[in-house]
């Protein structure tokens, strides 16, 4: 296997990894912000709020991300939103995952003894001081697992946003498939730098999850 | 200062109070005994409307506390609650535990809210504690925290869900002289309880509730020597 195009293309591959690194991160933060929400309505008492909350995380999960970033990508400028390509997929993948973190989240509050909102209450706090002030910052720590194994699911993911031109990793990979006239070894790289970036994010992330628990 | 009437609460077909009209008047102690199901704590908590009562009005401090259009955390600000499980919050050291709704909720500032919460940790016997994490702490040492916590809001009555239930029984007393000191001072207090010693020296008037109603009540050497109805007799036969 002839591995020369490596040493003239690795500011590609290295480009493109720190872009898919980026997408992946901004992501993750974005879908934290969107589940945050969609969580609260979802665990919310009126029945409109949840209804809304509920047939969106359905949506979202019931259709492909490649349809979904389609009609962001295609859809927006048509309602007069221009956003840079990068933001686009940002935004379309943030949306995606938020459905999936919402769920996370719900699940993460739903576990924290219901007499801690009692205690909050019954000191005078609202029901969303006390969420924000007792409830999420304990949910908060039992989510983080899943949290980080969504971190590593976009990764993977975000490689589809290659399709609308967003120079990441994969996008990149082609390139170089391209320029080389190699179709195959390019992919065996992509794939090792894949492999070693949620590898290692998933090794950094245990050893964050034992020392949090060491603290506990 | 707390006039119950007509206080019904049902949960689903369950009717667990059927009805109940009672006042509690400022500086009294009153403490609350029955059966386990009987409805006392559920009583308890329709006070400060932790459970929201199926029909029956509240009224605390000369406002009807169930009128939809309350807003019922100005309220609760002035009516503190001790559970039965502590609940204090795990994430926050002692001294978080006592300032935050001080802070949050009334806007004290910092230093004034650590100050006061230093005081209340002092007078528990707990100085020594407040940097720490409510886990560090022994059930007894979280059951004062969470009488301090409640008494640092300066509420004008306390509410105590079966406050000893849950401590091993070396660390009941400890909880229960904090209690005593408490009532000596002239706290308003409502304890829902099973600590016959307790009631019998520390309460003004005990009320015996037995299926979602107050069958009798008395004073504490009245009701414990001379009960007059025959489920109130049987009771504290069982208890005493």
């Amino acid at each position: 296997m002839d591995l020369e195009f490596i040493t003239t293309y690795y500011q590609f591959f290295l480009s493109g990894t720190i872009n898919t690194v980026l997408l992946a991160f901004f992501s993750v933060l974005g879908g934290t912000m969107v589940g945050v929400i969609l969580a609260l309505m979802k665990l919310s008492e009126k029945k409109p709020v949840k209804f809304l909350a509920s047939a969106y995380i359905e949506f979202v999960r019931g259709t492909p991300l490649l349809v979904q970033l389609f009609l962001i990508y295609y859809g927006l400028p048509h309602i007069g939103i221009d956003l840079p390509d990068m933001v686009a997929g940002i935004f379309a993948v943030s949306l995606n995952s938020g459905a999936y973190v919402a769920e996370i989240i719900r699940g993460g509050i739903q576990s924290i003894d219901k007499g801690q909102m009692e205690a909050g209450r019954s000191l005078g706090m609202s029901y969303k001081m006390t969420m924000k002030e007792v409830i999420i910052p304990q949910a908060f720590k039992n989510i983080l697992p899943a949290l980080g194994n969504e971190f590593i699911v976009i990764i993977k993911e975000s490689a589809i946003v290659s399709v609308i031109g967003i120079h990441e990793l994969m996008y990149k990979t082609d390139v170089v498939r391209g320029i080389t006239y190699k179709p195959f070894t390019p992919l065996i790289v992509a794939a090792i730098i894949y492999f070693v970036l949620t590898f290692s994010i998933s090794k950094f992330l245990g050893i964050a999850e034992r020392s949090m628990r060491a603290s506990d | 200062m707390i006039k119950v009437s007509n206080l019904t609460k049902n949960f689903g077909k369950l009717t667990v109070l059927k009805s109940i009209n009672e006042s509690i008047k400022k500086g009294e102690v009153v403490v609350v005994i029955g059966p386990s199901g009987s409805g006392k704590s559920t009583f308890l908590r329709c006070l400060n409307l932790l459970e929201e009562p199926t029909s029956g009005e509240i009224n605390f401090e000369g406002t009807s506390i169930t009128d939809k259009s309350v807003n019922i955390n100005l309220h609760r600000e002035k009516m503190g609650m001790v559970f039965q499980q502590f609940n204090l919050f795990p994430h926050m050291t002692v001294l978080e535990n006592i300032t935050i709704a001080p802070i949050k909720v009334k806007g004290i500032c910092k230093e004034e809210a650590e100050k006061t919460s230093h005081r209340l940790l002092k007078r528990i016997g707990l100085s020594d504690k407040a940097q720490s994490y409510p886990n560090k702490l022994s059930g007894g040492q979280k059951q004062r925290i969470a009488i301090a916590r409640a008494l640092a809001m300066s509420p004008d009555v306390l509410l105590f869900d079966e406050p000893t239930s849950a401590l091993d029984p070396e660390m009941v007393g400890e909880v229960l002289d904090v209690m005593k000191e408490l009532a000596s001072e002239g706290m308003t207090m409502v304890v829902v309880t099973h600590e016959m010693g307790f009631a019998r020296e520390v309460a003004s008037r005990v009320l015996f509730m037995d299926d979602g109603q107050i069958v009798e009540q008395n004073t504490p050497s009245q009701l414990f020597s001379h009960p007059q109805h025959p489920r109130t007799q049987d009771f504290l036969s069982k208890v005493l």
